[in-house]
């Protein structure tokens, strides 16, 4: 059973044949735009995959259940980027790192609310979310890491 | 020397020019390259002998221009053999040349062209930027402002942190490819730079600076592949393929556990190395993929030609200048020869076909006798790696 059933969902999610919402990025980015960081959690061997997807990696089940990740980890690289692409020119220079999750997994994203000189590897980060919501595909809300409080 | 039985032979070999090719699109560029590759082979009449052409290009964003495979094979007089085009981003023609190793295996062919190309330079900065990140993971990774030199500077960074490598080291690959590529007329660049330049170059990705960055450029690359047993018949010198090995990783570096290693370039060297009967000690010459200098640090270790974390002093010693225990890049590598994306794996062959044939000029390793060549796509997610030795 998915932990949020479509009764409770707020956002038009991609359901399955069953109203189940379905382990996809599309997905992953809805619950972003309700400000939840979310994975699915294999019940075969326990692993906690997220970007979610449909089938586990480890043990080629599709017996997958969402759940919520706390979203706090500690940073395992990052590099500050002076040339983006256009859409993001604007905030250059700017922060951008993998973080491994007390959850389990590893994301990756733009690391804010931090002096570009203070970033260091180990460094407790705590998700959040953007509340701008693009206007055309892909209409995906963004997360982003910040130092833990 | 060796016991291994050959995969199959070059006969033939060509790059273009690389470099900034105003106004050639891949069309031209390709036929300058296929053109020598002929040229140089007297015996081979293209029309009568060739059955098909393998080519790597990575994308089509560059110059608008799709279903490459016809459009070069019609631009080089070899219309209607069947040709195929393969995409494995920066290694789009090394995964081409193991598609043409697999048809000359199955004997469907035994006479094939294998090339790459990419035309890079009409576009900005900005443009190109954005076409190669495409090879990234698009929703985690392109979608929070990740390019691809920031993937390698990820790499770096996890590097420099476990294994106390210096922004200095990385600068020495760049000086030192840069000191190859004056020796090759074909190159990009002859330009000689210092570990000063290199240090004090615009930020492109932390720790990366301009100058631990390769170029975009424009270019081609061709070979003429025989099955062993006609290679003869097109050559005194023919170079045979010994070892072919390809792996792939997770599209996105995040999902990795360790970034400062390439599993594909490990994984592809231990399957080349052990079809190839030899280890890395055996390797007389490398054409590496330093699309930036730590990859080029990080492929030491994976090959193994030094020990893990030990990329950096291997730099450090000259072993991989020309006339060092494993000269690597002889042909200035992707930062001093280029990078133009599609033609880079087969490029590669082209330089290690010249050293075994004691054509490199300048850059001749003297005595040269087993070559090898490692071309990775986007953040490694695919790696091939190739063994050739003297067919004579």
């Amino acid at each position: 059973m998915p932990l949020v059933t479509p009764e409770e969902k707020k956002t038009n999610f991609i359901l399955d044949a069953t109203g189940a919402i379905i382990p996809n990025v599309e997905n992953f980015y809805k619950f972003c735009a309700e400000r939840k960081l979310m994975g699915v959690k294999c019940k075969c061997c326990g692993s906690v995959i997220s970007p979610p997807r449909a089938l586990c990696p480890k043990c080629f089940t599709s017996s997958l259940a969402w759940t919520e990740l706390k979203g706090q980890g500690k940073l395992l690289t990052f590099t500050v980027i002076h040339f983006p692409s256009s859409q993001f020119q604007a905030l250059a220079p700017y922060a951008v790192g993998i973080v491994k999750l007390d959850d389990g997994p590893h994301l990756p994203g733009m690391i804010k609310n931090v002096k570009l000189e203070d970033l260091r590897i180990g460094m407790s980060l705590q998700v959040d979310f953007e509340t701008a919501l693009p206007k055309e595909w892909p209409r995906w809300p963004r997360y982003f890491f910040k130092p833990a409080a | 020397m060796l016991v291994a039985t050959p995969l199959a032979s070059i006969v033939s070999a060509s790059v273009s020019k690389f470099g900034v090719r105003e106004g050639l699109y891949t069309r031209e560029l390709f036929a300058e390259a296929a053109k020598e590759a002929f040229d140089q082979c007297p015996n081979l009449e293209p029309k009568r002998d060739i059955q098909a052409l393998f080519v790597g290009m990575m994308s089509e964003s560059y110059e608008h221009q799709a279903h490459i495979a016809p459009l070069l094979l019609d631009w080089i007089g070899l219309l209607p053999n069947p040709a195929f085009r393969t995409e494995g981003a920066c290694a789009s023609s090394s995964v081409a040349l193991r598609t043409a190793l697999f048809a000359i295996a199955s004997r469907m062919y035994d006479i094939v062209l294998v090339g790459g190309v990419e035309k890079m330079t009409h576009l900005s900065t900005t443009g190109v930027t954005e076409i190669l990140a495409m090879a990234s993971d698009f929703p985690f990774e392109q979608w929070h402002g990740i390019s691809f030199p920031g993937i390698f500077g990820m790499m770096a960074v996890d590097h420099m942190h476990k294994y106390g490598t210096t922004e200095e080291q990385l600068a020495k690959v760049a000086v030192k490819n840069h000191e190859h590529g004056l020796l090759n007329p074909k190159a990009h660049f002859q330009k000689r730079i210092t570990v000063q330049d290199v240090l004090s170059s615009q930020p492109v990705a932390w720790p990366l600076k301009l100058y631990d960055c390769c170029p975009r450029s424009d270019g081609a690359s061709c070979i003429v592949l025989t099955s062993p047993k006609l290679a003869r018949k097109f050559t005194d010198t023919p170079i045979n393929i010994i070892g072919s090995g390809q792996a792939q990783d997770t599209l996105g570096l995040f999902q990795r556990d360790d970034f400062s290693t390439m599993s594909v370039t490990k994984l592809a060297a231990e399957k080349a190395y052990k079809m190839a009967n030899v280890s890395p000690k055996d390797i007389d010459v490398a054409e590496l993929h330093d699309c930036f200098t730590i990859a080029e640090i990080i492929a030491y270790e994976d090959l193994g030609f030094c020990e893990v974390g030990r990329g950096g002093q291997l730099i450090d010693e000259g072993a991989t200048y020309i006339g060092g225990r494993i000269p690597a890049n002889t042909s200035g590598g992707l930062k001093a020869k280029g990078h133009p994306v599609g033609a880079t794996g087969v490029a590669q062959a082209c330089e290690i076909y010249l050293q075994l044939t004691n054509q490199a000029g300048k850059r001749q390793v003297s005595g040269a006798e087993v070559g090898l060549t490692e071309n990775v796509g986007g953040s490694a997610s695919t790696g091939v790696v190739h063994i050739y030795e003297r067919g004579d």
